[in-house]
């Protein structure tokens, strides 16, 4: 079996348990601290550390990938301040009856000014951005840390008592200014971080369920369930990062989810801890028809309503075989097609993602100088495939990349049905290792941001879902109009506005966007990166596509609510909202 | 030899004229239809299907390089001898060769001749553009030879009327919108929908547009490009023909031997021809904020759809808009001017006093924004002479006096003297009629000056309002905003000295009465001749009519009045003139309309009619809300 975790640490890397998370990661971008992208000083790409596969290589077609694409240059460069300045933290504001309460729990708790600001923020553009160049105008005042449920429970009540205000946090990495402090919050907002709740609590082979405490990291929960032979299959982008507690809150979804579902498919039973009480279900069981699904006021609540501890969760035992591939296709249009009618039989393999040209040519500027491995993909087609066959322009194809799951004649079977149809679309396949690569690729993009915005470079990724009929017509559109709203807000070089299509559904799929520019000659780069995503999200409705998929609503897409799910449908959420937290303790302001 | 290499819409490959029909017929939404339609009928789909077959072969384009190289060659001869200049805003077509690389033209010329789509097409295809396909009307299916060359030129063709037969309006549509979808081609189509047998700009019509603007609604475009055209002719190649029709002389069905007889018209002179190109305008910008809404989100976007009522009103607002763009761009020549001038004062005016007034009145005409073709070093007193010679038909200079050409047979009967007179204004009319949209709020605020009771201002804007309300499918206005228009209009009255505004009164000045008098009485013809049909309507229609014998009736009435020489109004014999007073009266709710099997019916509510000639005549105030802040 090939190792399901080249996304992360290689075994023995694990250090989670060694030395703190927080100290793992960095405070003012994405991911490890020992994992960038770097020029070195011969002035080429090198992405360090040791984590992924693609670190310690030198890149070389990189830098000239960036200059051509962005037209950045080496010689101008932007710093971020290097650590935080804790004068510059608001004070925290904490009543002593509170905290003397809190000490009698013997809760762990910090007042610590970086360990507030950690928890003040997600991934948003404009929240690095902050870390790096300014400070929050509101943080939380303390953080907190349970281990069990009980604990919980403690804080909540605690909370009510003293009217306070309490904003989740899992693993950080919400992309929808969800963490965010609303910064007319007089109240002390406490930071109720997951992160030590993370035990698996039981595994049941019987019915294949895991019940799991809901501040567990993705990978260390993937990692555990290994050792007992079993896997969840959930694998967000984020789930390195990212927390079970969190997907719940979000309504996430993962990039199997075409064996394994997304989290609303996974999820068997959940206990959440509201103002109001505990509210969980009776049975864990498969379905039940108990009026609506108390499940979905809970899925997507986005911290609104209170904290989830526990949540039980299927779970399946580890694959035996797992196999990569890849399909070049003529153009966009055809490899939609492909797509499409994979969907229609049924018959997508675990994952099934489709880059767009731009996407592809940046995974081409990725290929490393050495390694066996990344055998260069390009020049092997110009060889073969462009010179054989006619019409495959190498600015205009684009690349399906495929990933199999199951005992290995099932996955083989599954493979040759799939490139069956792919060849109907005039879909050539292109190798088991541009596969793997491209979903190596998912990870570390996510580290590419934080050296473009050395180099006056900002980006960000959004997504939406979209029918079928429509896919093409609001790729073309999204990128276009990004293309001329940065034209028209005065950026001066030609943005990246590229699309990738990464799921599929019966009735549609699920689009991811990636848009970057360079911001020289911009007095205000963020607002002006604001408005661009704004208009984006507008088209992106207007083309009939949702206002998420899966990365969620946060207060970054709140004004889009209403005309999403109807006055009568926001209506109900708050409904909900009122009777289960009148006191609004649970006072983030996400969603509604 | 030139090599015709068209640019193209973002490198599209172009596609042969069948592989479209046969996109078009197999496409969803044709297919839902005849589905639709089968099941309704009864019928095997097949049946419709061929239906829809040959309703899509009556109506497709052909284009083919050859006949358009044998057309642009017969063209340039032609038009050589016909016409002495064709003049081009250069940077208009440069404009539009970037438009068309970017994002799918809609092209949306004037219409005054049939001349029209052959000079664009002429045009385009000397500046190396990609021929559009034009809707044109069906009869130019008689024409035999000419509509195939025409089809070969990239001509499409739709029934005048299909409102009924939904299988024809699926083919249609789904025909202009892949041509515009895939950018094979300009779209281009007529928004008056007919040639405007006066010179004035015709009230658009919805239908082509709003299939048009489909694609962007549903985002099956990122955007369209809307570009309005203005083509105006020192002399209107069917100018006599036209007078003919209006005064209710059958007009010759097209034929190609009809065509082959027009040669003689070949041996005359018609001037310059003036084509201005707009700035192609951008129907996302126009829509954003507009259409906040996604109607199509939540039905597939192959079914049939009645628009909702925000994008019915978008449609209607752009279709002014672009005819109010058309009219701002329209480039007037000198005779537009002397024409005015000269029906101010018929029979007969003196030559140096028509210069002088000529000179003046082009001097008012570039203060309302009108956009006058004579060059600074061209005295009056030649511009006024070449304009009789190229308009001799019409007026000519004898003894020092200019005079109207209406002495067709002498010694004529009355009525044939009036016929003759009435002809010689009408054409007249077609030349002073193309500067009425320039002048039409001035001389509404100058006219409500007169009809008002008092210089009040709200007494003179109802008075304004009532006759834009009375004139609106007479003149283009923007709709709804007759407060706007009725600032622009004092505005420009201000700009030109003819009237002062106070807090509360707008009066005229005593430099300006010369404007003031000059402006009614050139919109007098209309005033009048409205009054003479509303009169007819209240008077003599007691009972239900249609429009056959209403247009008839009416000529008939002010035919006997002009013989008496009870009144002037020789205008009040077109039946341009008399449509467009009935469907006011039907607007202003004084006429019913009714739909009948055999077209519409109308029933005239006297009471009201009178109450409205009342108005007119100042004998009763106009009663109108005022808006609150004026």
């Amino acid at each position: 079996m090939q190792s399901h975790c080249f996304w992360g640490s290689e075994p023995g890397l694990g250090e989670s348990s060694t030395l703190p998370w927080q100290e793992l990661l960095k405070w003012n971008g994405w991911g490890y601290n020992d994992s960038k992208f770097i020029f070195n000083k011969k002035g080429q790409a090198e992405f360090t550390g040791k984590r992924y596969r693609l670190g310690g290589m030198v890149l070389p077609t990189f830098k000239e990938w960036i200059e051509k694409t962005f037209g950045a240059s080496l010689e101008h460069k932007t710093t971020s301040r290097t650590s935080l300045n804790v004068n510059d933290v608001p004070p925290s504001v904490v009543n002593e009856e509170f905290l003397q309460d809190l000490r009698a729990t013997k809760i762990s708790y910090s007042q610590d000014a970086e360990d507030r600001v950690f928890r003040a923020h997600g991934h948003c553009l404009h929240e690095i951005f902050v870390l790096r160049e300014g400070m929050f105008k509101r943080i939380p005042d303390i953080v907190v840390w349970p281990v069990c449920h009980e604990d919980v429970v403690k804080i909540v009540e605690l909370a009510c008592k003293h009217n306070l205000c309490i904003i989740p946090f899992g693993g950080g990495t919400s992309v929808s200014s969800a963490l965010e402090c609303p910064e007319e919050e007089k109240r002390t907002i406490v930071s109720l971080d997951t992160s030590q709740m993370n035990r698996i609590l039981w595994i049941d082979e019987k019915n294949l369920t895991a019940c799991v405490e809901a501040g567990i990291v993705g990978q260390d929960l993937e990692k555990q369930l290994a050792e007992s032979g079993f896997c969840t299959g959930h694998e967000p982008d984020s789930m390195e990062f990212s927390s079970l507690g969190g997907w719940v809150a979000t309504r996430a979804s993962g990039m199997k989810k075409n064996i394994y579902g997304n989290i609303e498919d996974l999820v068997i039973h959940i206990k959440m801890v509201t103002p109001r009480g505990i509210v969980e279900k009776n049975c864990q069981v498969p379905r039940m028809s108990t009026g609506p699904d108390i499940h979905h006021f809970i899925m997507g609540s986005e911290g609104t309503l209170g904290v989830v501890t526990e949540v039980t969760i299927k779970i399946r035992p580890v694959p035996e075989y797992q196999k990569y591939g890849s399909v070049v296709f003529p153009n966009f249009e055809r490899g939609v097609a492909c797509l499409r009618e994979v969907a229609k039989q049924r018959c997508a393999p675990a994952s099934i993602r489709l880059v767009d040209n731009a996407q592809f040519q940046f995974g081409h500027a990725l290929k490393p100088q050495v390694a066996s491995i990344f055998t260069s993909f390009l020049d092997g087609l110009k060889k073969f495939y462009i010179t054989k066959f006619k019409g495959f322009d190498p600015n205009i194809l684009c690349v399906a990349t495929l990933l199999f799951e199951g005992d290995r004649e099932k996955v083989l079977q599954h493979e040759k049905q799939v490139y069956d149809i792919a060849t109907k679309f005039g879909g050539l396949a292109a190798g088991e290792d541009n596969g793997q690569r491209g979903y190596m690729l998912t990870f570390v993009i996510a580290y590419l941001r934080d050296l473009g915005l050395d180099y006056y470079v900002i980006g960000e990724s959004f997504e939406t879902s979209v029918p079928w009929d429509r896919v093409l017509d609001l790729c073309r559109n999204v990128k276009e109009r990004i293309v001329r709203e940065c034209k028209e807000k005065g950026v001066q070089f030609a943005p990246l506005s590229t699309c990738r299509v990464t799921q599929t559904y019966d009735a549609g799929a699920c689009v991811y966007f990636y848009f970057a520019f360079n911001y020289r000659g911009i007095s205000d780069p963020i607002h002006v990166y604001e408005q661009i995503e704004r208009a984006a999200r507008e088209e992106i409705l207007a083309n009939g596509g949702s206002l998420s998929h899966h990365h969620g609503v946060g207060k970054l897409r709140k004004r889009w609510m209403k005309e999403s799910i109807s006055d009568v449908g926001l209506g109900m959420l708050r409904s909900v909202k009122e009777y289960v937290d009148p006191n609004n303790i649970f006072g983030n302001k996400n969603l509604l | 030899m030139k090599c015709y290499t068209p640019v193209i819409y973002k490198g599209l490959s172009p596609c042969k004229p069948h592989a479209i029909k046969s996109a078009v017929l197999q496409s969803e939404q044709v297919q839902y239809v005849i589905k639709q339609l089968a099941k309704e009928l009864g019928e095997s789909p097949d049946i419709i299907q061929e239906e829809a077959t040959e309703i899509l072969d009556e109506m497709g384009h052909r284009m083919q390089l050859g006949a358009v190289r044998f057309f642009a060659f017969t063209l340039s001869k032609i038009f050589k001898q016909l016409f002495q200049r064709v003049c081009v805003n250069e940077e208009g077509m440069q404009r539009l060769q970037h438009a068309i690389q970017e994002h799918p033209v809609v092209l949306l010329p004037s219409h005054r001749s049939y001349v029209d789509f052959l000079m664009l097409s002429y045009l385009l295809y000397t500046y190396d553009l990609a021929l559009p396909v034009i809707a044109a009307g069906i009869d130019f299916l008689g024409m035999k030879i000419v509509g195939e060359l025409l089809r070969r030129a990239g001509a499409f063709f739709m029934r005048r009327s299909f409102g009924g037969n939904r299988l024809y309006w699926a083919v249609f549509a789904e025909y202009v919108k892949t041509m515009l979808r895939n950018g094979y081609a300009p779209i281009e189509f007529f928004l008056e929908g007919t040639r405007s047998r006066t010179a004035k700009t015709l009230t658009p019509k919805f239908g082509l547009l709003s299939i048009v603007m489909e694609p962007f609604f549903k985002r099956e475009v990122f955007d369209t490009y809307l570009v309005p055209i203005s083509i105006s002719y020192e002399r209107i190649l069917e100018e006599s023909l036209y007078a003919y029709e209006l005064l209710g002389v059958p007009k010759p069905k097209e034929s190609t031997s009809g065509l082959l007889k027009a040669r003689r018209i070949l041996s005359d002179n018609f001037g310059t021809i003036h084509i201005y190109v707009g700035q192609p305008v951008s129907l996302r910008t126009l829509a954003s904020g507009r259409i906040n809404r996604c109607p199509y989100n939540l039905v597939p976007r192959h079914l049939p759809q009645k628009p909702s009522e925000d994008i019915q009103e978008f449609v209607s607002d752009v279709a002014y808009k672009m005819e109010l763009l058309q009219i701002e761009n329209m480039v007037l020549s000198p005779w537009v001017l002397v024409a005015a001038v000269l029906l101010q004062n018929l029979p007969a005016m003196e030559f140096e006093l028509l210069i002088e007034k000529t000179l003046w009145l082009k001097g008012l005409t570039q203060t309302f924004g009108g956009f006058i073709e004579w060059p600074d070093n061209l005295c009056a007193k030649k511009a006024v002479l070449s304009g009789l010679t190229l308009h001799s038909n019409i007026a000519c200079l004898v003894d020092g006096h200019v005079v109207l050409n209406d002495k067709g047979v002498e010694d004529g009967a009355v009525g044939e003297i009036v016929f003759r007179r009435a002809l010689a204004v009408l054409m007249c009319a077609t030349y002073r009629n193309q500067l009425l949209n320039v002048f039409v709020r001035p001389a509404l605020v100058a006219i409500a000056l007169q009809m008002a009771p008092s210089f009040r201002k709200e007494e003179v804007y109802s008075c304004f309002s009532f006759l834009r309300d009375v004139f609106s499918d007479e003149f283009i206005f923007f709709p709804g905003i007759s407060l706007k228009d009725f600032e622009e209009g004092c505005f420009l009255l201000t700009k030109c000295d003819a009237i002062q505004t106070s807090q509360q009164e707008i009066y005229p000045t005593d430099k300006g009465s010369g404007t003031v008098s000059f402006l009614s009485a050139m919109f007098r013809p209309f005033v009048e001749g409205y009054q003479l049909i509303f009169r007819y309507l209240s008077k003599e229609m007691k009972e239900a009519f249609n429009e056959k014998q209403f247009i008839p009736g009416a000529r008939n009435f002010v035919f006997q009045l002009l013989e008496k020489g009870s009144t002037q109004c020789y205008e009040a014999l077109s039946s341009d003139m008399q449509k467009n007073a009935l469907s006011a009266l039907v607007q202003l709710g004084a006429v019913k309309r009714k739909k009948t099997p055999n077209g519409f019916t109308y029933n005239v509510n006297q009471e009201a009619v009178s109450k409205i000639l009342d108005m007119f005549d100042a004998r009763i105030p106009v009663q109108k809300p005022v808006a609150a802040r004026l």
